[in-house]
């Protein structure tokens, strides 16, 4: 701004019409672009602002067409926590976050250095299925998988169906620490291995610490899709408010509190809110992960 | 790395012997996914072709039916086309338009050189939003009665829509909400318009190219790769569209209440419906679960056609990212 700004007064010496035009072109371009950047910006933040106002006005208020709250009722966001349930609600929902973020990552791992860095046979076919998997609708195997949780295991009205099986690697996180691990110089493992690693050495003393935004990224990734999840939720805990999530939890929240905007918007920000708070702490590395991959998690 | 070397003649025992470590440790670091693409994967799949022939309610032994689930859901079944018709609506609206909007976007972020980080983030932020939450956000947002959206609307005197409750705007409204999270494909494209060598955009220059001339002769040709990606992810999320279609239906619907309350999915008539609320309105409201099996696999054909077409060209799609 103040660079832009600054260049009218350095011109005061006469300039030629033709650089005049151009200069004049480079303002008008700057006041273009960053306007249009404004806009922008609007667009993407007003719906977090208006929510935000309404999550904190009477109930009466929100129902009204008023956008700025006339008392500021912060008490709205106590009322959510007194929610029977909303407190089960967050514990479930960072059980199901936290274990399976570590289940995946630790099950991924292995399976995406060998994809990686091992030569064997079926190693592309492996990593197509991979790949088809990552891209496959969770509906898809849905009505087997629920016979053989509920039917076979009795473990239906539980999360457990959704975090045992991160046990056992999820395609995406394989997919984006494969290609991760690729980009490691094979020098790195040779030299390891005149050291006299074996590869479990290897991997855990050489590749790990080489791979730690990567590791981030998968980590933070699958953190947000048990956060976000809603389907698998919805067919395993929903007979049992007691192992609901927050992603699920909120739609029925929406139910009880019917009229109750101001409510609803208070625990709808209560949800984004972690996850917001999360990515500024880990920015880089999830930016990273796009980037990657290009796929979302 | 060592290698499994192909069989060569002069193999001792030393070397079998080596090949056969090599193919443990292999078998090992794989195991998990072994296992999990067995168990999660290969088995219900199959065990999806079985029950797709079965009538099973959930009770007592799944029986044959031959090929009547098949007909049952192509023919009688009510949601089956209008589920279809709006995927296909929103693959050739909803990713046209989120892909044109981040490519703007990205080629917007590139052009910003004041507060570059801050307006990275803001635009980035809604992407993050749980797909749940956003949707009731938008749900209030452009509630016909009182939300903030039509209320400015009406305020400088333009027609308000219903938006999630009229059949006509519910699809726009969700394009609304997928194009208020474009997060992930702004990155996508920012990274692959930095990528384009500089040199090409000054040769362009001398030759006197207009701003869309270095657009369409420079710019394009260098991210097209990146383009066919964000399309190809693109449809294949489309037929994941789950959570926020239903949401919306419910929110504006007002049925929506807790666990074991019928929601026919669609609301407003049918124009919210996709293919994965089929699977669920089968197979968890109606315990129809072979007629479920049919629509999985339906859904199935199509993100593997899809895929096909990302894996094809390998080096230049699902690499691209890299």
């Amino acid at each position: 701004m103040t660079q832009v700004l600054a260049k009218p007064v350095e011109s005061k010496a006469p300039a030629s019409p033709a650089e005049r035009t151009a200069r004049r072109r480079a303002v008008l371009e700057w006041v273009g672009i960053h306007s249009l950047g404004v806009a922008a910006a609007l667009f993407f933040t007003l719906p977090f602002v208006f929510v935000f106002l309404t999550s904190l006005m009477s109930g009466s208020q929100a129902l009204s067409r008023d956008l700025v709250p006339r008392t500021w009722e912060w008490g709205n966001y106590a009322a959510v926590f007194d929610t029977p349930g909303f407190l089960t609600w967050w514990r479930n929902t960072l059980l199901y976050a936290g274990a399976g973020t570590v289940l995946t990552v630790v099950s991924s791992i292995p399976v995406a250095y060998a994809l990686a860095k091992f030569r064997f046979r079926g190693r592309d076919l492996s990593l197509m299925l991979v790949i088809s998997m990552m891209m496959l609708p969770p509906q898809v195997v849905v009505i087997p998988m629920y016979l053989f949780w509920a039917k076979q295991l009795d473990l239906s009205g539980t999360l457990w169906p959704l975090i045992i099986p991160m046990a056992f690697g999820d395609a995406f996180s394989i997919f984006l620490l494969r290609q991760f691990l690729t980009t490691i110089p094979n020098e790195y493992l040779d030299a390891a291995r005149v050291d006299g690693c074996g590869d479990l050495r290897t991997l855990l003393r050489v590749v790990l610490p080489m791979a730690k935004p990567g590791i981030a990224a998968v980590a933070l990734f699958q953190f947000f899709y048990a956060w976000n999840d809603y389907f698998g939720p919805q067919i395993y805990a929903s007979e049992n408010p007691g192992a609901w999530t927050l992603s699920y939890g909120l739609e029925s929240f929406k139910g009880a509190h019917h009229t109750d905007w101001n409510l609803t918007m208070a625990a709808t920000v209560l949800v984004m809110a972690p996850v917001i708070l999360v990515f500024f702490f880990a920015q880089k590395a999830f930016v990273e992960g796009v980037t990657l991959t290009g796929v979302k998690g | 790395m060592s290698t499994v070397t192909p069989a060569s003649k002069g193999r001792s025992a030393g070397l079998a012997a080596k090949q056969r470590r090599q193919a443990l440790r292999t078998a090992a670091f794989m195991s998990p996914w072994l296992i999990g693409f067995a168990v999660f994967f290969a088995y219900p799949l199959i065990s999806t072709v079985y029950f797709s022939f079965m009538h099973y309610d959930g009770f007592g032994t799944p029986t044959w039916t031959g090929t009547r689930n098949w007909t049952y859901v192509f023919e009688n079944y009510p949601l089956f086309w209008p589920a279809l018709r709006n995927t296909l609506w929103l693959v050739l609206i909803m990713v046209t338009l989120r892909v044109l909007f981040g490519l703007g976007i990205g080629l917007l972020i590139t052009k910003i050189k004041t507060g570059t980080g801050v307006f990275r983030t803001l635009f980035y932020l809604p992407y993050l939003a749980p797909p749940v939450a956003a949707t009731m956000a938008f749900a209030f947002l452009l509630n016909p009665g009182t939300g903030p959206v039509n209320s400015i609307l009406e305020g400088i005197g333009v027609p308000a829509p219903g938006w999630f409750n009229d059949p006509s705007w519910s699809k726009p409204a969700l394009t609304l909400l997928a194009l208020w999270g474009i997060g992930d494909l702004m990155v996508i494209f920012m990274a692959a318009l930095l990528d384009v060598p500089r040199e090409q955009y000054e040769a362009a220059e001398l030759d006197g190219a207009s701003a869309w001339q270095r657009f369409r002769f420079v710019t394009l040709p260098n991210i097209s790769p990146i383009v066919m990606f964000a399309v190809v992810t693109g449809v294949i999320q489309t037929m994941q569209y789950y959570a926020q279609p239903l949401i919306a239906g419910k929110v504006a619907s007002g049925v929506i209440q807790g666990a074991g309350t019928q929601f026919e999915p669609g609301y407003p008539d049918k124009s919210t419906l996709t293919l994965p609320q089929l699977v669920y309105n089968l197979g968890f409201q109606r315990f129809d679960y072979g007629s479920a099996c049919v629509v999985a696999l339906v859904l199935f054909a199509l993100s593997m056609a899809f895929t096909g077409l990302l894996m094809r060209r390998r080096g230049g799609l699902i690499q691209a990212g890299d």
